[in-house]
């Protein structure tokens, strides 16, 4: 679908070099990448904005590197949204068609459908500087989706949406690339938003790619320290949140059911921060949930801290201090409990 | 960040005698004159021929030479908004240049390039339009002269429109064209106004470059002038008031049109 081949870019202070990324048809795509890596320019050189220095961009089987972005047929919502100050939401959204003079009738059922798709129907009136930050990223998609572009591009679309605005946000964007399957590249240095929405992930560092995958693979096997101090930081599983007979929420994951604490069902991602674990040689008599016993398969030296890796399964990393783990005479191979509150558990 | 009124403390209060002094400097001389004049001379002198017909003059020339200002100076604020080229800050430190070169030498140095003995003035002469004691040298010397302001205001305007909203716009169908005039321009358009209603009044005010290329016909102040030489300041002062109130009213409802909507 999209094939960007030994692609330059120049930065002034630095430069894109040799990136090579091929997007699947329908694919929800992730590049990964730390604040300043050249994200957004890569996004704007496949969209035509950005002048490029060498290599190619081929879109279905056709190379557009110098096409005019007019021409491409590829949609770009920014971070901060960049609607028309001068345009209502519904103006936003018909620009594009607009341009084109298509019928009236048409623009009506455009926005009808995008109303509808994305919840908007209300604000079409409005002037963009009265809109929430979440609304005005649903106007910002729905008029990215209003010339059905074969691509679409979203640069951090999240960042700029305060947390709880962009948990619901993210949740809509993968049911609304389930429903159009829309090509999607979205960047991001989020890495729990990589995880969760992307179907493949390509981590950016250091103006090159460093690794493509499907999640699990770059999360369990990363080849960058970018990833592997996010991968060691962290303990992501894929899973399902449930109701169990007892009416009680779990996350199931490996065979192993975590207590959880929260409203979301289905098919999701847990995280536990390893600092919120408790490890104890013997079952700690307390109020939290989550209390599991297994093996300890390695540790890893941080200096006054140590990861311990600790299998139910799954693997569970947790953060002991030096102190502790001398205390309570912590080897590998050893049978060990942890225990964890189910509000540690975040769900996403 | 604007704040009311709240005059207690020391710098507040010495600020606002400053300030009124200055204040009083700028509209004491204009009222006085306008509140002194006797409104008998006032309306003889409103419908005197040669007055109407050099206000008249002065207006029309004024906005014809912004017309061409909004033409010509319009797309090279956009370039000096959106791109960085070598000898950048030097374009723009000459495009002041108008604003602080005497007027005077400033007609003289037009005269040298729009003389009919000159190069430009000759192709012009070719065509049937001459600079010397003509309308089109009045307008020639309005537009050097007060070409900065809009110049500078639209530039400022183009630089306030982010550069996304115009790549948006490419993303969505437009061409470079489209996006300048359905996105940059509209978000501009108050700079370029305001810029505008700036330059023209700097052109009507014009007077030492428009005697130098056009003494006749004669804009207003010219007549001012003339009045002032020939016969004294008692036959001066009317057109001169005549002038300020035409202008005053003029800029008061250009103002308000500008500026209408702008408090949302």
């Amino acid at each position: 679908m999209i094939q960007v081949k030994n692609l330059c870019v120049d930065l002034g202070v630095f430069h894109l070099k040799d990136i090579n990324l091929t997007v699947d048809e329908g694919e929800y795509f992730i590049v990964l990448g730390p604040t300043g890596a050249g994200k957004t320019v890569l996004l704007e050189s496949i969209a035509g904005l950005y002048p490029v220095k060498s290599g190619q961009i081929w879109l279905r089987g056709k190379e557009v590197t110098r096409l005019e972005p007019e021409k491409r047929n590829i949609s770009i919502v920014y971070q901060d949204h960049a609607l028309f100050p001068h345009l209502s939401a519904a103006g936003n959204i018909l620009f594009g068609l607009k341009l084109q003079r298509r019928p009236r009738q048409e623009l009506d059922k455009v926005l009808d459908w995008l109303s509808d798709l994305l919840g908007i129907a209300h604000l079409l009136d409005r002037s963009p500087d009265t809109l929430s930050g979440g609304e005005k990223q649903k106007v910002a998609l729905a008029r990215a989706l209003s010339t059905k572009p074969e691509v679409l591009l979203l640069d951090e679309p999240l960042s700029a949406l305060d947390p709880e605005t962009r948990e619901g946000v993210q949740r809509e964007l993968r049911q609304l690339h389930n429903q159009l399957k829309v090509t999607t590249i979205h960047v991001t240095h989020d890495f729990d938003e990589a995880i969760a929405l992307g179907d493949h992930i390509a981590v950016l560092g250091e103006g090159s790619i460093k690794q493509v995958g499907t999640p699990e693979q770059v999360f369990h096997q990363p080849n960058s320290e970018f990833v592997a101090r996010f991968a060691m930081a962290r303990n992501i599983f894929a899973g399902e949140v449930l109701e169990t007979e007892n009416g009680s929420i779990v996350f199931r994951t490996e065979g192993t059911e975590l207590a959880v604490a929260t409203d979301l069902r289905g098919r999701l991602h847990a995280s536990v921060r390893p600092e919120d674990i408790l490890v104890s040689p013997e079952p700690l008599l307390s109020s939290a949930r989550n209390s599991f016993c297994g093996t300890i398969t390695h540790i890893a030296d941080r200096g006054s801290t140590f990861y311990l890796t600790v299998n139910l399964p799954p693997d569970f990393i947790c953060l002991v201090t030096r102190r502790s783990l001398d205390e309570m005479g912590l080897a590998e191979g050893q049978k060990v409990y942890i225990t964890f509150k189910a509000s540690a558990v975040h769900i996403f | 960040m604007i704040r009311k009124w709240s005059a207690t403390n020391n710098m507040t209060i010495t600020f606002i005698l400053l300030g009124s002094v200055i204040f009083l400097f700028i509209i004491v001389p204009l009222l006085k004159m306008i509140v002194t004049s006797d409104p008998k001379i006032l309306l003889e002198t409103a419908l005197d021929s040669q007055v109407i017909s050099s206000i008249g003059l002065t207006l029309y020339a004024a906005l014809i030479a912004t017309a061409i200002g909004f033409l010509l100076g319009v797309p090279l604020a956009y370039l000096l908004a959106r791109f960085d080229f070598p000898g950048k800050n030097l374009v723009e430190g000459l495009i002041d240049v108008p604003i602080v070169v005497p007027h005077i030498a400033a007609g003289i140095a037009l005269l040298f390039v729009f003389g009919r003995s000159f190069l430009v003035g000759k192709a012009f002469h070719l065509i049937g339009i001459d600079f010397f004691d003509s309308v089109a040298g009045i307008i020639v010397a309005m537009l050097f002269v007060s070409i900065p302001f809009l110049i500078n205001s639209a530039k400022e305007g183009f630089r306030k429109v982010d550069v996304r909203l115009e790549k948006v716009s490419r993303t969505l169908g437009a061409s470079p064209w489209q996006a300048f005039f359905k996105v940059s321009l509209p978000l501009a358009w108050r700079s370029i106004v305001a810029g505008s209603v700036m330059m023209w009044a700097r052109g009507i005010s014009e007077f030492a470059a428009v005697i130098i290329l056009a003494y006749h016909p004669m804009v207003a102040s010219t007549i001012v002038y003339e009045r002032f030489e020939t016969y004294g300041l008692d036959y001066a002062r009317p057109v001169a008031v005549l002038l300020i109130l035409v202008c005053l009213i003029s800029f008061i409802v250009l103002r308000l049109l500008v500026y209408r909507g702008q408090k949302t």
